[in-house]
């Protein structure tokens, strides 16, 4: 089984370690524009953010699976998770704002004890909840296994990874059984409502590449995964993510050990789309880790870069301070401005 | 070490251009027009293209069209199974030919 980077005592583990790695004169013989120059190029540097519309919690970096790619170099051996009391800060924060949706994520966000209480709090404020689910948690134990009808009931957005439609692609990324532990839990999604039309229950799937590759037309894929899923499994699902996967972490562990990384970086920065750049999400999400620092974005919170402004807490949340500030930018931004654009939400151009 | 072909090459084809503008430009608006989705998808599109690619034998396509496939959610199977088509027609090709070697071998024969 893969072991996460921390357990490793692998030297990019440490955050400081892979800004080394990326910076632009390290990528032998790639010639790497700057990130901040090429938004300069294109008018957007510095990246000014708009106000937050979503709050993105990262609950804690315990996961049940060791993914291959994760940015978060989440696993079983990670203990940092989020308290109850961060909890209630966020939930502190955002009566104090018109934010009206919550992004939770981790790790495995529903392996913090607290999850349930803070998705009712969310709940409780009107707000509108997204749950990054990595399907195979809710299989993994008993305790689990009610976790659709528990979405259901408040109305959870979940967001699932499921990099392909066939086994051998999913499992070599997510781990051995990944497969077909996902295909039990969106069947048990499916049964409780999720991604049926007419529901109201939204089950959205994210597709990465298992690969040194960029996704293709986000459009195009969906339809293939609509009629693989459904014709093979009889599983049905609304929307398809195609993201882009960020040199961070775990996946620049990946790039470098299979000698891909220059190319990788190279094909990130030839396919530059302004618009994508221009919607970027760390426009307006604010990441919350899970000792209750804040961050533009998940990535960036993998890279310990904190907000740029004097509001760093979120016992201290201001949207309008943090509205101010320049977005902290960095090579690896560059998966995110790549092609159609990559977020939480898929294709931004 | 210097070889005929270098990978980096494949990167310059739009560097054709600068010798014949106009016939450059038209071919790369062509192919672009080719390969949208339309009666055939993006991804059955880009499988023909692998498979053209082997027969071909053209190493930058091969490159291109293994990149473009995975790309557009191509996998392996699909990929190898668009190689063997390839090979088939290939193979079929020099072997049908031997039904002509027959008809010579016969008019020449007692
Ligand atoms: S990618 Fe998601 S499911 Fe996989 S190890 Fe990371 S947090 Fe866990
Ligand atoms: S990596 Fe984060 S900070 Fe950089 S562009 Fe993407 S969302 Fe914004």
């Amino acid at each position: 089984m893969i072991k996460s980077l921390k357990a490793t005592g692998s030297q990019l583990a440490d955050s400081a370690f892979q800004l080394t790695v990326l910076r632009p004169d390290q990528a032998d013989g790639a010639h790497l524009p700057s990130f901040s120059a090429k938004m300069r190029e294109a008018g957007l540097f510095p990246l000014r953010p708009v106000a937050p519309a979503i709050l993105q919690i990262n609950v804690g970096k315990m996961c049940n699976q060791v993914c291959k790619h994760c940015h978060v170099d989440a696993g079983p051996d990670r203990k940092e998770i989020m308290t109850r009391e961060t909890m209630q800060l966020c939930l502190d924060a955002l009566a104090r704002t018109d934010i009206q949706t919550v992004d939770l994520t981790g790790g495995a966000p529903e392996m913090n004890p607290d999850f349930r209480w803070l998705v009712e709090g969310i709940s409780k404020l009107g707000r509108k909840t997204i749950v990054r689910c990595n399907l195979t948690i809710i299989v993994a134990n008993k305790k689990y296994h009610d976790l659709p009808e528990f979405f259901a009931r408040h109305g959870v957005e979940v967001v699932s990874s499921l990099p392909f439609y066939n086994a051998g692609k999913t499992d070599r990324q997510r781990g051995e059984g990944v497969f077909d532990d996902s295909i039990r839990a969106l069947k048990m999604l499916n049964a409780v409502g999720y991604g049926q039309e007419g529901s109201g229950l939204v089950l959205n799937l994210v597709y990465n590449p298992a690969g040194a590759f960029l996704p293709g037309s986000q459009a195009g894929l969906q339809q293939q995964f609509k009629r693989a899923l459904l014709k093979d499994f009889g599983i049905v699902f609304n929307d398809l993510f195609a993201i882009t996967n960020i040199p961070v972490s775990r996946y620049l562990d990946y790039l470098l050990e299979s000698g891909n990384y220059a190319g990788y970086m190279e094909k990130l920065v030839a396919a530059f789309n302004p618009v994508a750049a221009a919607g970027v999400m760390c426009r307006d999400t604010i990441s919350v880790g899970w000792d209750g620092q804040l961050y533009d974005c998940d990535f960036n919170q993998m890279l310990d870069l904190l907000v740029a402004s004097p509001v760093q807490h979120i016992r201290d949340f201001d949207a309008a301070a943090l509205t101010e500030r320049a977005v902290v930018v960095n090579q690896h931004c560059y998966g995110c401005t790549a092609g159609a654009g990559s977020s939480c939400g898929g294709a931004t151009a | 070490m210097e070889t005929y072909y270098n990978p980096a090459d494949l990167a310059k084809f739009g560097n054709i251009t600068e010798w014949q503008a106009e016939a450059g430009r038209k071919f790369f608006d062509y192919y672009g027009e080719v390969f949208k989705d339309g009666a055939l998808t993006e991804r059955e599109k880009s499988l023909i293209a692998l498979a053209v690619a082997h027969a071909v034998q053209c190493p930058y396509c091969i490159d291109a069209y293994t990149t473009d496939s995975l790309q557009k959610g191509a996998d392996e199977a699909q990929m190898m199974e668009a190689v063997h088509v390839a090979a088939a027609i290939k193979g079929g090709a020099v072997l049908v030919h031997g039904v002509q070697m027959m008809n010579k071998a016969k008019e020449l024969s007692m």
